[in-house]
């Protein structure tokens, strides 16, 4: 394993390896549970899922790398969940990306410079008849606009400095 | 009376939470208040229900927090008049009263989080009416007489997978639920399983009495938190008790339900990836045959249906196969459940019988387009399906005869498209899709839908060239042929019914350098009405690049050279003096 990887506390796993490691079929909830422990998923936590599993370190990381639900990098204390499907398509959901894109000045899948928000666009929420869609973090926000957007953005910024 | 909020994840989102911690504040002990799952009027969120007994007296839409007080008094003094201003216009409730309603029959109804509501509507009857007098034979026989068809999308008969599974060797076999509901724009299964969990869990405990299985699975899409909740919730009631598990309702059939959380692949959605994805590996599709019901889950004979499939079963089995096959056409039966959504004034979730035109669903059920647009285009199927112009919107909804104007009927998601909406860019749209969700294992789909997705960008970008369009109907018909899955094979549909109905505005784009619809904003041309601008300087002063010129109370011009198409003259224009071209 390499030099400069992160130094993850391991023991955290400890429960989620004594009822999962030996379970067949497992790694992808095993490693839902991980990203739920650290947000996302370090690498020395994939070499020592691995290891315990009885997988290589490259089964581990392809299935890792396949779903879009695993993250290999943290994220903002914040992560938008933008609604790319069909109906918010059709009703303005890039206009509303661009609107978030430029109010963070971040990219799809960065993280904003002061750690709040991270955006990530996702295919579908399934809440199409309030598209366009957002989720950040456990809530959802319908009906989108661009200008509605940032407001919601500003908002939770403020309580975030307040 | 009691009080009933709908809480599915669409109330949820629109503030059903709030408007019940509301009237609970207001509420004292003696009024009953309860919730339901999604009644399927999305537009009208959130919704709560009134009732006396179990009789539906005033159904109050678009509820706010600051209405729960006058609902709890409502209630209190018996006068519901003092809720007249929110109750359900007639015109809104025939987007209900014209549904036929067997997979959402509970739907809006019942208390998801409840069992013993779902047995006061007959629940679990079916169940104990299949394990006590009748033989799995006799099961598969009626679901045969019913005609149901898979309702994920391909339509294969279900009988006859039940039956493949049931005659197929070893002891050892799963049943298997695909709620890995990945189309965008499609959200029927995730309605079923958060407002009727209990509807899913007995349909798959029937078929999987019919085919001899003792181990059941319900693949639900992570992005789906409450589906999950509900669900886990469900299966835990329903086995403590003994409708799950051992010896079920003290027969000889046995049988566990375990739910798996996908992680995010649409390609899951195809049942061999799928069954791949359950053992814990990449979501990679496997080569047919050896079919799932040969050779499924850990090698074992596994059978696979969708949500709305299961959701039929109860009903089929009180009902008889024959009442479900009495309605729809000669090859589609029974019902379907649509998401209609898109430009749509009333979106939901609707329940019709096959055989209704798309016309009756969009315009007598939907209402026609918002905002008194013009309709253009219905999307059939996601990414595998089709988009159908309006000279084929008396087409009949049936299996065959959708798949004949080149879109399938799909799991559910019906997108309605207005004048504003770009074909070409609809076409490119779910090429970025497949192309983000290929799972890259055969070359056709892995490369193909990548150059496909290429050619259209190009063409939306206003850099399109002569013979793009033959290009692209060239790279369809390999990449049909030559995918492994059924996705892949599907993937370019979008393309081609484009082409096929809207091949103008492919030509528009690639040889006038024009988007028809202005949604492509390389080419749109923003350009300013004289005879309306009244010179007031607003969208010169906003415009970030300087393009527009012209003096006080004289009409301006837009230097289409500096022009970066940012739209802000459009948007802040207060004489609408701004035009698209």
């Amino acid at each position: 394993m390499c030099e400069n990887c992160s130094k993850s506390d391991l023991t955290l796993l400890n429960d989620v390896l004594k009822e999962f490691a030996s379970v067949r079929g497992s790694l992808i909830t095993i490693l839902q549970k991980a990203q739920e422990i650290y947000g996302y998923l370090p690498v020395d936590v994939i070499y020592y899922l691995a290891e315990k599993t009885g997988n290589t370190p490259a089964k581990v990381m392809g299935v890792a790398t396949f779903y879009t639900q695993f993250r290999l990098t943290p994220v903002g204390k914040n992560l938008i969940m933008l609604c790319k499907g069909t109906a918010c398509h059709v009703n303005g959901a890039d206009a509303v990306e661009k609107a978030i894109c430029d109010y963070l000045e971040i990219k799809d899948g960065e993280t904003s410079a002061d750690g709040l928000f991270s955006l990530k666009t996702v295919a579908c929420l399934g809440c199409c008849s309030l598209s366009p869609v957002m989720m950040i973090n456990e809530d959802t926000y319908g009906s989108l606009t661009p200008q509605k957007a940032v407001e919601i953005l500003t908002e939770i910024k403020a309580r975030e400095e307040a | 009376m009691r009080i009933v909020i709908g809480e599915g994840s669409c109330g949820i989102a629109a503030g059903a939470l709030k408007v019940h911690s509301a009237i609970d504040a207001f509420a004292n002990s003696d009024i009953q208040i309860g919730i339901t799952g999604c009644i399927g009027m999305c537009f009208l969120e959130p919704i709560v229900d009134i009732y006396e007994e179990n009789e539906l007296k005033a159904r109050l839409v678009k509820v706010k927090e600051s209405d729960a007080q006058n609902i709890v008094n409502a209630v209190k003094e018996n006068n519901l008049s003092l809720v007249d201003y929110l109750k359900i216009s007639d015109e809104d409730n025939s987007f209900l009263t014209q549904q036929t309603r067997i997979a959402l029959r509970n739907c809006g109804i019942a208390d998801p989080e409840n069992i013993e509501s779902y047995k006061e509507k007959g629940g679990y009857e079916a169940l104990k009416k299949v394990l006590t007098s009748m033989t799995p034979e006799e099961v598969i026989e009626e679901i045969k007489t019913s005609g149901l068809a898979g309702r994920g999308g391909a339509g294969f008969p279900t009988w006859f997978k039940w039956n493949a599974a049931r005659q197929s060797d070893g002891d050892e076999k799963y049943l298997i639920c695909n709620a890995d509901e990945g189309d965008p724009g499609a959200f029927m299964d995730r309605a079923v399983i958060e407002s009727d969990p209990h509807n899913l869990i007995e349909g798959m405990l029937i078929a999987a009495y019919a085919i001899g299985a003792k181990y059941a699975y319900v693949y639900v899409r992570a992005e789906y938190p409450l589906a999950i909740v509900r669900l886990g919730k469900a299966i835990e009631d329903a086995t403590k008790e003994n409708l799950l598990g051992e010896n079920i309702l003290g027969t000889s059939f046995s049988c566990t339900l375990r739910i798996k959380a996908g992680a995010g692949a649409f390609v899951c959605g195809e049942e061999t990836a799928l069954i791949e994805s359950l053992e814990g590996k990449r979501g990679m599709p496997r080569l047919k045959p050896p079919f799932p019901a040969q050779k499924g889950y850990e090698n074992k004979p596994s059978n696979i249906n969708n949500v709305e499939t299961f959701a039929n079963v109860p009903w089929i089995i009180l009902n008889s196969g024959k009442a479900f096959a009495s309605m729809g056409t000669e090859t589609s039966k029974g019902t379907k459940v649509f998401a209609l959504t898109g430009k749509i004034r009333r979106g939901g979730l609707v329940e019709i019988p096959m055989g209704l035109t798309l016309r009756d669903v969009i315009f007598n059920i939907g209402g026609g387009i918002r905002n008194n647009k013009k309709f253009k285009a219905v999307q059939l199927g996601g990414p595998s399906g089709g988009c159908i112009p309006e000279a084929l919107l008396d087409t009949v909804i049936d299996y065959k005869a959708l798949s004949a104007t080149g879109a399938i009927m799909g799991s559910g998601g019906m997108v309605v498209m207005d004048e504003d909406t770009c074909m070409v860019n609809m076409a490119r749209f779910f090429l970025d899709f497949t192309t983000k969700e290929s799972c890259g294992k055969c070359v056709h789909c892995r490369i193909g839908t990548k150059r496909l997705f290429e050619i259209l960008t190009r063409i939306t970008d206003g850099k399109g060239k002569e013979g793009d369009i033959e290009l692209l109907e060239e790279l369809c018909d390999s990449v049909k042929s030559g995918a492994l899955c059924g996705l892949g094979q599907t993937a370019p549909n979008p393309v081609l019914t484009t082409i096929k109905y809207f091949r103008n505005e492919y030509e528009a784009h690639i040889n006038e350098g024009r988007c028809p619809a202005g949604e492509c904003a390389a080419l749109r041309k923003y350009v300013i009405d004289e005879t309306k601008c009244r010179g007031c300087t607003l969208c010169a002063k906003k415009c970030p690049v300087n393009a527009i010129s012209g003096s006080v109370k004289q009409a301006h011009k837009i230097d289409t050279n500096k022009c970066i198409k940012c739209g802000l003259c459009k948007s802040n224009c207060k004489f609408d003096a701004i035009e698209v071209k």
